[in-house]
């Protein structure tokens, strides 16, 4: 179970998330929704500490992330997180790719890693594009290996930060499809999207973010198909 | 022209010569692996929050970059002797040359490290990697991609600035064809043939470098 309590955050003079209040539990797929510099990103990075927080907490599993002693190394590994920048290692095949952190950080002998790796890339459909070089493999493609790559780590969430926005259009379906797939399979997830369907279709839940504020949260055929907030009825209708 | 060319002599000398080639060899090396890892940590003092390391990093820059190598040498040799530290030919040689290569590399590694994309740290921390892990599996080998050419360059004139070390006493290459110079006169003849086995040791240590980096540069080979 991931839990927001009064999460604050500020770049500076700018106050980006106002106190957040969010429970996320296991199995749930939770959609966040919003203007582009609404906080949603920022929120995802409090979860994995990539970002400092401010003031409230974020626990993990009832860890707390921002704790003094709490090793947030350990911690990342439940919480498998992909990119709108794909940030493949180009240096390393797909299989290298994927294989490396069981290897380094939970050392998994390089075979056992390698099947690891190799069961994950197959997950994905790119069991045909293991000795491939990132270089080699469309947008969509180097996405999957992201995604097989968090996955290598048993992660018990995965936290999906616009993950299609950066494809061409004809490259979003294969990676929707792939995060269907875990949601299917019960994975617990947080995505951060503009994808409006796929919030409709797969999430249990939709947050609608309003400048650092959790403006309106709750079924998607309530959020998205009777919106009370005139900005998210505004939002809406503007994304179509 | 009445000059009259006599090879003999360098003929005679050749083993010495090919024996200095080998201290030439040996003080480049090491300089330049010491320069590599020394550099290193200067570009870390460079980009920390420590003023004190920042400070310490730059002046070695500033320093190594902007005066003449010869002068760094003179300093080692003679200019630490006013300190009471006495270093023989060879240690001066190659700390000088140890020094200059580092300010040089830790300015090197700053491109480097600026062309590796900031989210490829990010994603291997994500997966739970420590920060050295992260620094030593993800981006170090990337960074080292990015100023092989670089690399390759400074070590080739390291080996070619070594000769420098010759005035301060150190019988490599070129000192040790100055020693055979004074005693044959046979000036032209041995400069000549000295300048055939720079190029040569140059060429070998292309050669070295390329099979070295073969590794580091297989996704790029891949491609074609």
């Amino acid at each position: 179970m991931i839990v927001l309590e009064n999460l604050h955050k500020s770049f500076g003079p700018l106050e980006v998330l106002k106190g957040i209040n969010l429970t996320v539990d296991n199995g749930e797929v939770v959609s966040l929704i919003g203007a582009s510099g609404s906080g949603k990103s920022t929120l995802l990075y409090c979860i994995n500490a990539l970002e400092t927080i401010d003031g409230g907490k974020v626990t993990v599993d009832g860890v707390e992330v921002h704790a003094k002693g709490t090793d947030i190394n350990k911690l990342r590994q439940k919480l498998g997180t992909v990119f709108q920048q794909w940030n493949s290692f180009p240096h390393l095949t797909a299989l290298e790719n994927v294989a490396l952190a069981p290897r380094v950080v939970s050392k998994f002998s390089r075979k056992d890693a390698q099947e690891i790796a190799a069961k994950q890339l197959k997950h994905v459909g790119l069991g045909d594009k293991l000795n491939h070089y990132p270089s080699q493999l469309s947008g969509g493609q180097q996405q999957r290996l992201a995604i097989a790559r968090a996955l290598a780590m048993e992660p018990t969430y995965m936290l999906f930060d616009e993950a299609t926005s950066a494809l061409d259009p004809e490259l979003v379906g294969e990676v929707l499809d792939i995060m269907r797939l875990l949601a299917s399979e019960g994975m617990t997830m947080i995505v951060v999207t503009h994808e409006m369907s796929f919030a409709r279709d797969v999430s249990d839940r939709v947050a609608f973010f309003k400048k650092g504020v959790l403006a309106e949260i709750g079924a998607p055929e309530d959020v998205m198909n009777n919106p009370q907030d005139p900005d998210l009825q505004r939002f809406l209708s503007t994304i179509g | 022209m009445d000059y009259q060319f006599h090879w003999r002599p360098v003929i005679q000398a050749l083993p010495d010569l090919l024996k200095a080639s080998l201290v030439t060899l040996q003080v480049s090396l090491i300089a330049m692996a010491l320069g590599l890892m020394i550099g290193l940590v200067l570009y870390f003092f460079r980009a920390s929050q420590l003023r004190v390391l920042r400070g310490f990093g730059s002046t070695w820059v500033e320093i190594a970059r902007n005066t003449p190598s010869l002068f760094q040498i003179f300093v080692f040799y003679w200019g630490l002797g006013e300190f009471g530290i006495f270093l023989s030919s060879y240690t001066a040689v190659v700390a000088a040359l140890t020094f200059n290569c580092a300010g040089y590399m830790a300015e090197t590694y700053r491109g480097g490290f600026n062309a590796v994309n900031a989210g490829q740290d990010k994603a291997a921390r994500t997966l739970g990697m420590t920060r050295f892990q992260s620094m030593r599996y993800v981006v170090l080998p990337q960074v080292l991609r990015a100023i092989y050419g670089p690399m390759t360059n400074q070590f080739t004139w390291v080996i070619l600035a070594s000769s420098l070390g010759m005035l301060a006493g150190l019988r490599e290459l070129s000192g040790e064809t100055q020693y055979f110079n004074s005693r044959t006169f046979r000036t032209f003849e041995f400069f000549a043939a000295t300048a055939v086995i720079y190029y040569l040791i140059a060429k070998m240590a292309l050669l070295l470098m390329a099979l070295l980096g073969r590794p580091l540069f297989k996704a790029e080979r891949a491609k074609s």
